[in-house]
């Protein structure tokens, strides 16, 4: 079947099997392999995308029912030139290891935030009842949201990676006294 | 280390932009021309002879490009080998394991047939279309009926028993004669599954030109896959490249030599093109090893001032149908942490180990060394509630005293250093221990049931001194200092997630002068990177770093000699002082690493005999394991009315060593709490007694939501080590070993005043509100 739909702000037009999930669609048809997927049983949330601005389990949603719909991935969401306030949080405050369930979390994150912009740790929580993570046990996950939250009621700008990679700025979360004193010649270097 | 700036500080993980910005390749993502797709029939019996297979409907479908059966592997193509098991037991018995079952299967999920397409959908259509006639047999899963005789899940073995270790050390009986109270309890550790949200995904590609067969695998250990395929392939080993590009969690599951991977392999080897297979969440419950599954039979003998003075125990652990790489060590590694932080001597103990009709079982975070945990310290519990005293001061009563370390134990290890009653007393006092206490009174009072439970493990980890391990325990780097100044660090780890690229990265830049953005680890690859272990078993920085630590000081000798050489100086007068080479005693020159390197990529100038270049491998052989410690708190409120048990707090005061990056430490803590409270209170793999898997999906495989778990507030203390040249212990398993004695144990404690002794794991509420039914007292299942 033949189908139009938008795809992080890109008109797209695919040739796609009645049966083939919204999934295998974007990362086999339009390799958009950011959205990951874990599980056959809309468990894990791995998979979450954004469709008409609101998150889906890209593998529980056929390609052609998204036809004439807008869909946002993880790759629409920011990139390393224009990270979401979102990324940048998990980023900062180790939301993530092995990554693999967090692109499905930030989509279903940012989703969460719309429709609650000031959530409280535990409707963070719930909120994010639908993906799950195996390696953080999901403490600096709800921390990740928290502070996205607050920099998007500030209204933060996007920054890039490389303005970002540098290091952690000590004063946000100072470590142990003694601890990672950066020396001035490294904050030049990284200036 | 003299000189610290980037180490110890919370740098944000140089790994992570591609991994929130999906731009990050893990082995799904691979993509490569011409690839063709996998996809495996499956035994749903539990153990079945094989009567016939009829493929001909499959091979008939024109989108299928071959079908191979465990036959077609064995008689047609002469592929006998078996999957490999590491291990240095005498007498255990090894039946054979083949890439794809041959004449029987043992095990719901046993790989039958493989069967290859143009694509994933038309593979899984073709799996539809093969029709396998099996005659079933009886099965066995419960692992003490397996022990006691037939039915045989190896029929030739004539026994399901495939090793038996007894173990005794001290007096036993004495101590049991002259105990003052025995404390006798059964203890199930239930059979969990790692599930990492990634499940087993490969892709094998030959290059016949080349006689190349490169595999990208979600692996912890690309180096050990590449050596055991070529075994188990019968190829050179140089002829093999395996890669593990980002890979999406493990926790032990990934530290494996899969059927899958060589089967997949072979296919791409007869087919000349890439081959991709991607298991199902459903075949990973099936066909991914499962961790724990062990019955612990003890016996406690104690003073009545609660001192431990002797312990009889067997272990009882259910190995699964065939073994997996390391299946039959994980339970020997119970034994040798049978004693935890605990001076007791005297020790009689058997490890049986048992094959059933259930999938393997190998190393889940923590191997064995969990187990163990969760059984010394329910003792501990168990010893003080039979004596009316506190449990924290039968901890402290029995603790190995912080002045005794290096501390042999009976069981033979030498733990490195402790300092056992200091992170006690700093977890009880962050709760407010006596208060805590005094709340519970009085909550009891109200018909409110608070529990608190206290959980002071040892591990051991750093994995390890070669003698000790059941393959190669060392692991390497390599340091190359690149012509214009920046650094390749090459390990022979293999990180998907411990944040290896931004703590090796820290150590270099503060020794080695440069700035961090100057330095990229590599690792995962064994085209690239020189021979190394893996990553598991609290081992990558432990291990992996300590060998970086050596390449570093090779780097700095060397940068020194060429320094010395271009200042006219003796080398004995320099020394590397804040991260540039600088003569002792005079600040007036200095040159950094860079400098040297390019000095040694021009070659033009440096002292006689000296190589050009600046670049070293070092391999770091760990003297010994490493012990962790520390103290878990866990408060939870169980509502007598549902038996639902609400987490109220969780304290953990950890030791490590030194704290590379504290930020990824915690995490690595939080993310250890998290699975083991989920055995404690959730998880559970079920079997049928006829071998089906009753908890196959993530429908009926409870692992943790974000709101099923607590916020965990952490701390840490100190104490070095002098095993590797950075002071630090390993911390990925920890928060998973010291975890589920905690809530066991709170959830315990709250039942107290039904006069619960023990409820074996999950913590269910329908087990915990029917202990709290009148009537209801002591061990309930």
């Amino acid at each position: 079947m033949q189908i139009d739909l938008t795809v992080n702000g890109k008109r797209a037009s695919l040739d796609v099997e009645p049966r083939l999930l919204l999934a295998h669609a974007l990362r086999d048809s339009l390799n958009l392999t950011g959205t990951h997927i874990g599980c056959d049983t809309s468990s894990c949330g791995a998979c979450t995308v954004l469709l008409d601005g609101v998150s889906v389990k890209s593998c529980t949603v056929f390609a052609v029912q998204a036809a004439g719909q807008e869909v946002t991935t993880i790759e629409g969401i920011g990139n390393a030139d224009s990270l979401h306030a979102m990324q940048e949080a998990f980023w900062s405050s180790h939301g993530l290891q092995c990554g693999y369930c967090t692109t499905g979390m930030i989509v279903s994150a940012v989703d969460l935030l719309r429709r609650n912009p000031d959530p409280s740790d535990d409707e963070i929580r719930s909120g994010l009842e639908g993906n799950l993570c195996r390696c953080t046990g999901y403490e600096n996950i709800v921390k990740s949201v928290r502070a996205a939250a607050k920099a998007m009621r500030d209204g933060t700008d996007r920054h890039s990676v490389r303005e970002l990679m540098p290091l952690h700025p000590p004063a946000v979360d100072p470590p142990p006294s003694g601890e990672g004193i950066i020396p001035k010649q490294f904050q030049e270097a990284n200036a | 280390m003299a000189f610290t700036a980037m180490v110890g500080a919370r740098i944000r993980r140089r790994e992570d932009p591609r991994l929130i910005t999906g731009r990050a390749t893990y082995v799904d993502d691979v993509r490569q021309v011409g690839t063709v797709y996998a996809a495996f029939v499956r035994s749903p019996h539990g153990h079945a002879k094989i009567v016939s297979i009829d493929t001909s409907a499959a091979k008939a479908d024109p989108r299928v490009l071959a079908v191979y059966t465990g036959e077609d592997l064995h008689h047609a193509h002469g592929v006998k080998s078996s999957l490999p098991v590491a291990h240095k037991m005498a007498d255990l018995k090894t039946p054979p394991h083949y890439m794809l079952a041959l004449d029987e299967v043992r095990v719901v999920g046993d790989a039958v047939a493989i069967v290859v397409a143009t694509t994933a959908y038309a593979a899984r259509d073709a799996v539809e279309l093969i029709a396998v006639e099996y005659e079933v047999m009886p099965a066995v899963t419960d692992v003490e009926k397996a022990a006691a005789g037939p039915p045989y899940v190896h029929a030739s073995l004539g026994t399901n028993i495939a090793f038996t270790m007894p173990f005794a050390a001290g007096d036993t009986d004495k101590a049991f004669a002259e105990a003052d109270v025995v404390v006798k309890q059964r203890i199930v550790n239930q059979r969990v599954a790692p599930v990492p949200i990634e499940p087993r995904s490969m892709v094998a590609n030959w290059d016949a030109g080349m006689q190349q067969l490169t595999i990208y695998s979600a692996t912890q250990i690309p180096h050990l896959l590449r050596t055991q395929l070529a075994v188990v392939l019968g190829l050179p080993e140089n002829h093999i490249r395996a890669i593990a590009p980002e890979v999406g969690g493990g926790f032990g599951a990934k530290l494996n030599v899969y059927a899958e991977e060589a089967v997949v392999s072979w296919v791409a080897m007869q087919l000349e093109c890439p081959v991709k297979y991607i298991e199902t969440r459903s075949e990973c419950f099936q066909a991914m090893i499962h961790g724990r599954d062990q019955i612990d039979d003890l016996e406690i003998a104690a003073k009545s001032d609660g001192t431990i003075t002797g312990m009889r125990l067997k272990i009882t652990a259910n190995l699964g149908a065939y073994h997996q790489l390391l299946t039959p060590v994980v339970p020997t590694l119970t034994l040798l942490m049978a004693h935890g932080c605990y001076r007791f001597e005297n020790i009689s103990a058997e490890v049986v180990g048992v094959f059933t009709n259930t999938m393997s079982t190998d190393a889940y975070r923590g191997a064995g060394r969990p187990e163990a945990t969760f059984f010394i310290e329910r003792s501990i519990d168990m010893v003080a509630q039979r004596l009316g005293l506190d449990p924290a001061e039968v901890r402290r009563k029995n603790f190995i005293a912080k002045t005794s370390f290096p501390h042999t134990t009976a069981t033979g290890l030498t733990y490195d250093s402790g300092d056992y009653e200091t992170t006690m007393d700093k977890a009880l006092k962050i709760v407010d221990y006596a208060g805590l206490r005094k709340r519970q009174e009085e909550l009891r009072k109200q018909g409110r049931y608070l529990g608190i439970g206290l959980s002071t493990y040892v591990e051991v980890c750093g994995m390890g001194p070669s003698a000790a391990m059941p393959a190669a325990g060392w692991d390497s780097a390599t340091i190359r200092v690149e012509p214009t100044g920046s650094i390749t660090v090459l390990t022979g780890i293999s990180p998907h997630g411990q944040g290896e690229e931004t703590t090796f990265a820290q150590i270099v830049s503060d020794e080695l002068g440069v700035p961090i953005d100057q330095v990229s680890v590599i690792h995962g690859d064994t085209d690239k990177v020189q021979y190394g272990v893996g990553t598991f078993g609290s081992r990558g920085t432990a291990v992996g770093g300590a060998a970086l630590q050596l390449a570093i000081q090779t780097i700095q000798a060397k940068a020194i000699k060429i320094a010395a050489h271009q200042w006219e100086a003796n080398p004995d007068d320099l020394e590397y002082r804040d991260g540039k080479i600088g003569i002792k005693g005079d600040p007036s020159k200095s040159m950094t690493t860079p400098e040297a390197g390019f000095a040694a990529f021009m070659g033009d100038n440096l002292p006689p005999g000296l190589e050009p270049g600046l670049d070293a491998t070092r391999r770091f052989e760990p003297p010994n394991f490493v012990f962790p410690f520390g103290t878990h708190v866990c408060v939870v409120e169980v509502d007598a009315k549902s038996g639902q048990v609400e987490v109220v707090q969780y304290v953990a005061v950890d030791d490590c060593g030194r704290l590379l990056n504290p930020m990824i430490v915690e995490g690595q803590i939080h993310g250890g709490i998290a699975q083991g409270l989920a055995q404690a209170l959730f998880e559970e793999v079920v079997y049928s007694d006829d071998g089906q898997l009753l908890t196959g999906t993530l429908m009926d495989y409870a692992i943790p939501h974000a709101e099923q778990v607590p916020h965990y507030e952490l701390d840490h203390t100190v104490t070095g080590t002098t095993v590797n040249p950075l002071g630090i212990k390993g911390c990925g398993e920890a928060g998973t070993i010291g975890s589920t004695p905690a809530v066991a144990n709170a959830v315990i404690d709250a039942l107290a005043p039904f006069g619960v002794v023990h409820i074996d794991m999950p913590l269910k509420p329908e087990k915990l509100w029917a202990a709290m039914q009148p009537k209801s007292n002591g061990s309930v299942r």
